[in-house]
C-alpha cells in the first residue's frame, strides 16, 4: 500500500556500489578501532560503564522528580523552560520564541532531536532560514540530505563529492577536494553566519537536575560560537538527557567521546547555567514518545543512550548498509530500538536489520542490552502483525519443517538437489540471501547421514 | 498543559526507584600528572610550554605569533603585555588574533583545562579568537575528571567549560583538520606560582 522503501530495499541501493560499501565499512571500523584503543587505556573501563548504567537506571526510576528539580533550578537561574509533548509542539515553541523577537534567521549546532522533529523543514515553511553549523551537518544540509550518522553526519560522502557541493554553494575551485581547504572555506562561510545571527539553537548532551545547568559537547566550537554571539539561545533536549548531579559528569564525560571517536574528551564541554546579561536562554524539554518507551519494561533501557554512536560504528549491518537505509533520524542498532516505539508499523523493518551478533551491546558505554531489545522488538512486531508477508510465510514454513523429522529430512534433500542440479532456482533475485552473495556448493549428504557414517562406532 | 501531561505520563511509567550507585574511586596511574597532561594535550593537537614569568610568556608568544595584531587578555596581571578585555558587545572581538586567559586547573587523563566565566571577560573570547593561550599553575594538574569535579564542587558559574586542545573536525572522510570554528591553536603555559 505504501511506496516507502524498507531497510533491505534501501540497503540494496547502497550496495550497488561495492567499492563504496567497502570504503564505508573500513572507515567506520577505523573509528571503532580508535574507540578500542581509548577504552583499553582505562583499566577500570568496565566499572565506569557499569557505574554509568546504574546512574542512568536511577534517572529512569526517578525521572519525574529529577525533571521537576531541574526545572526549578533552571527557572531560578533565569532560564525559560518549555515542555513539548511531541515534535509539532517543539517546533511551534521554537517558532514562537523567534517570532516574539522578530528573528527570521537562526544558526543551529548539532541536535539529533531537531532532526527527529524535522525542525528545519518546519521553520523554512514558516519563513525562517536555518543554517546548520557543524561541518558535517552543513555538508548534508547543502546536499539536501539528512545526516547518516549521529556523530559523523556525512560519513557516507567522499571528499570529492563534498568538493563538488562546496564548488556549487561556497565557490571553491572546481575539483578541489582537500579537507584542509574545504574546512577553511566552511570556517569563513560560517563565521559570517555566527556573527550575524541573533538566535542560536543547540542540542543538550547532559542536563543536571541538581544545578539546572546543561552541558553541550563539540569539537568544532560551533555551539559556543553560535550561543555566545546570539541574543537568544534555545537548547532542545529529550527528557532522558537528565543526570542527577554535577559530579556524575565525571563518569559520562569520560565515556562519551572515548566511545564515540576514541578521543579522550571533546575539545569543548560547555556548561551553560545562566544567560549572559541581556541574553535570553530557553530550554525545551521534549517527550515525543519517550514517556511511552519509559513504560515498556523490555525497551526502557534504550532511554539510557548518550548518543555516542559506538553501536553504529561496530555494527556489521550499519557499516555495510549506510545510515540512510534506516530511514529514521537515529540510524543503526540504537535507532532500530528507538524508532519502533514512535511508529511500530513504519519502522517494523528496523529490528530485523541486525545479525544479533551482540557487538553493539558490548561497546555501549551505558550497557544498554541493544541486541536483546532488537530480538524482543521482533516478537512484538510479529505479534502485532507488522512483519512482512514473505517473512511470515518463511517463518511458517520453517515452523512446519522443524516440527516434523520427515519433512525436515525431505526439505534438506530437496535443497541439496536443487543447489546441485537447478542452481538457478535459488540463485535468483527472488532469494534475498543471493544478493551480494553466492550460494554455497551443496554438501554431498545431510548432517544426519554424515553422523550415522562417522560416529556409529561411538554409540554405546 | 503539556507539562502536566508529560510529568504524569512519566510518573505512571517510570520503574520502581533504584538507588544511585555508591561513589567509586576510579583508578589512575601514580605518575607525574603534569607530564601526562603534556602528552595528552600534544596528542589532541595542543601545545604545552613552561614559563618562569608573565614576561617570559609574552616573549615566547611574540616568537610564536609574529603576525598577530590584536592581543586581548582577561588577566589584569597580564595587562601590560596585551589589551585588557572591556565589557562590550562580543561581536567586537571578531578580529582578535591572540587571547590570553587563566585556567583553574588541568586534567591529566584528557588534556582539558577548566575555565569559568569570571576568567574569560566574555564567553565568546576563547572561541572567537584565532589563537588561544591558557596560563595554568604548574601544580594544578589533577589526574582524572573525578578529581576535577571535586575541585569544581558546587561552584556557581553562569558559564564554564572544559577546553581540550584547539577546535577541530574530522567530518570530511575522517581527515583531522585543526581550526574548525574556534581557535586554530591552543597553547597552555605551565607556570610556577601563578597567582
Amino acid at each position: 500500500m505504501s511506496t516507502v522503501k524498507d531497510h533491505a530495499e534501501l540497503a540494496q541501493v547502497f550496495n550497488n556500489d561495492e567499492k563504496r560499501v567497502d570504503w564505508h565499512d573500513e572507515t567506520l571500523w577505523f573509528v571503532r578501532a580508535k574507540r578500542d584503543r581509548a577504552s583499553h587505556g582505562i583499566p577500570d573501563w568496565e566499572l565506569l560503564r557499569e557505574t554509568a548504567s546504574q546512574i542512568k537506571h536511577n534517572v529512569l526510576s526517578n525521572m519525574h522528580n529529577y525533571l521537576v528539580q531541574f526545572e526549578d533550578k533552571a527557572l531560578a537561574n533565569g532560564v525559560k523552560v518549555h515542555w513539548a509533548a511531541n515534535a509539532a509542539e517543539h517546533n511551534a515553541i521554537v517558532l514562537s520564541i523567534l517570532k516574539e523577537k522578530g528573528i527570521d534567521r537562526m544558526v543551529k549546532s548539532k541536535s539529533m532531536l531537531t532532526e527527529e522533529c524535522h525542525l528545519n523543514d518546519f521553520l523554512q515553511d514558516n519563513g525562517v532560514e536555518v543554517i546548520d553549523s557543524d561541518l558535517g551537518e552543513r555538508i548534508v544540509q547543502l546536499a539536501k540530505e539528512p545526516p547518516s550518522h549521529i556523530v559523523l553526519p556525512c560519513i557516507h560522502k567522499k571528499k570529492e563529492e563534498i568538493g563538488d557541493i562546496f564548488h556549487e554553494h561556497l565557490g571553491t575551485a572546481a575539483g578541489e577536494s582537500d579537507p584542509q581547504i574545504l574546512t577553511e572555506t566552511a570556517r569563513q562561510h560560517l563565521r559570517e553566519v555566527f556573527l550575524t545571527r541573533r538566535a542560536a539553537l543547540t542540542g543538550v548532551n547532559f542536563a543536571i537536575a541538581e544545578t539546572g545547568e546543561f552541558v553541550v559537547c563539540t569539537n568544532e566550537g560551533n555551539a559556543d560560537m553560535g550561543a555566545h554571539l546570539a541574543d537568544v539561545h534555545i537548547a532542545s533536549m529529550g527528557f532522558e538527557k537528565l543526570i542527577p548531579q554535577r559530579k556524575h559528569l565525571s563518569v559520562f564525560l569520560r565515556l562519551l567521546t572515548r566511545s564515540a571517536t576514541g578521543q579522550p574528551i571533546t575539545t569543548y564541554s560547555s556548561h551553560f547555567k545562566k544567560p549572559r546579561p541581556g541574553q535570553q536562554m530557553h530550554i525545551i524539554i521534549v517527550d515525543n514518545g519517550r514517556s511511552i518507551q519509559l513504560g515498556r519494561e523490555d525497551f526502557r533501557n534504550s532511554l539510557k543512550c548518550i548518543r555516542c554512536g559506538a553501536c553504529m560504528n561496530t555494527c556489521p549491518v550499519y557499516r555495510r548498509s549506510g545510515g540512510h537505509s534506516y530511514h529514521t533520524a537515529v540510524a543503526g542498532p540504537i535507532g532500530s530500538i528507538l524508532a519502533p516505539n514512535l511508529d511500530m508499523k513504519k519502522y517494523s523493518d528496523l529490528p530485523f536489520a541486525s545479525t544479533l551478533c551482540g557487538s553493539c551491546s558490548n561497546v555501549c558505554p551505558v550497557k544498554i542490552d541493544i541486541h536483546d531489545q532488537l530480538y524482543k522488538w521482533r516478537q512484538v512486531i510479529v505479534k502485532n502483525g507488522y512483519s512482512t508477508k514473505t517473512k511470515t510465510a518463511m517463518m511458517k514454513g520453517m515452523t512446519l519443517a522443524l516440527s516434523s523429522p520427515a519433512i525436515f529430512n525431505f526439505s534438506g534433500k530437496a535443497g541439496r538437489l536443487a543447489l546441485k542440479f537447478i542452481p538457478f532456482a535459488v540463485n535468483n533475485g527472488l532469494n534475498p540471501w543471493y544478493k551480494q552473495r553466492d550460494m554455497p556448493a551443496p554438501p554431498e549428504g545431510s548432517f544426519t547421514d554424515w553422523y550415522k557414517k562417522n560416529r556409529k562406532g561411538e554409540k554405546s | 498543559m503539556s507539562r502536566e501531561i508529560i510529568l504524569n505520563a512519566i510518573k505512571q511509567n517510570q520503574p520502581e526507584l533504584k538507588p544511585l550507585p555508591a561513589d567509586v574511586d576510579f583508578y589512575y596511574e601514580q605518575i607525574d600528572a603534569a607530564e601526562k597532561f603534556k602528552q595528552v594535550l600534544e596528542f589532541i593537537g595542543g601545545k604545552l610550554h613552561t614559563a618562569d614569568s608573565l614576561a617570559d610568556v609574552k616573549q615566547q608568544l611574540e616568537t610564536a605569533f609574529p603576525q598577530a595584531e590584536r592581543w586581548i587578555t582577561a588577566m589584569p596581571e597580564f595587562a601590560q603585555y596585551a589589551t585588557l578585555i572591556q565589557p562590550a558587545d562580543p561581536h567586537t572581538l571578531e578580529n582578535v588574533d591572540v587571547a590570553i586567559i587563566k585556567g583553574h586547573f588541568g586534567v591529566a587523563e584528557n588534556g582539558a583545562v577548566w575555565v569559568t566565566e569570571d576568567l574569560l571577560g566574555a564567553r565568546a573570547l576563547p572561541f572567537i579568537t584565532q589563537h588561544l593561550v591558557i596560563l595554568l599553575n604548574k601544580n594544578s594538574i589533577v589526574p582524572l575528571m573525578q578529581q576535577a569535579y571535586q575541585l569544581i564542587g558546587d561552584g556557581d558559574h553562569g558559564y564554564a567549560a572544559f577546553i581540550a586542545g584547539p577546535s577541530k573536525t574530522a567530518d570530511i572522510e575522517q581527515s583531522l583538520v585543526i581550526g574548525a570554528h574556534g581557535p586554530r591553536s591552543l597553547t597552555v603555559f605551565l607556570i610556577n606560582d601563578l597567582a
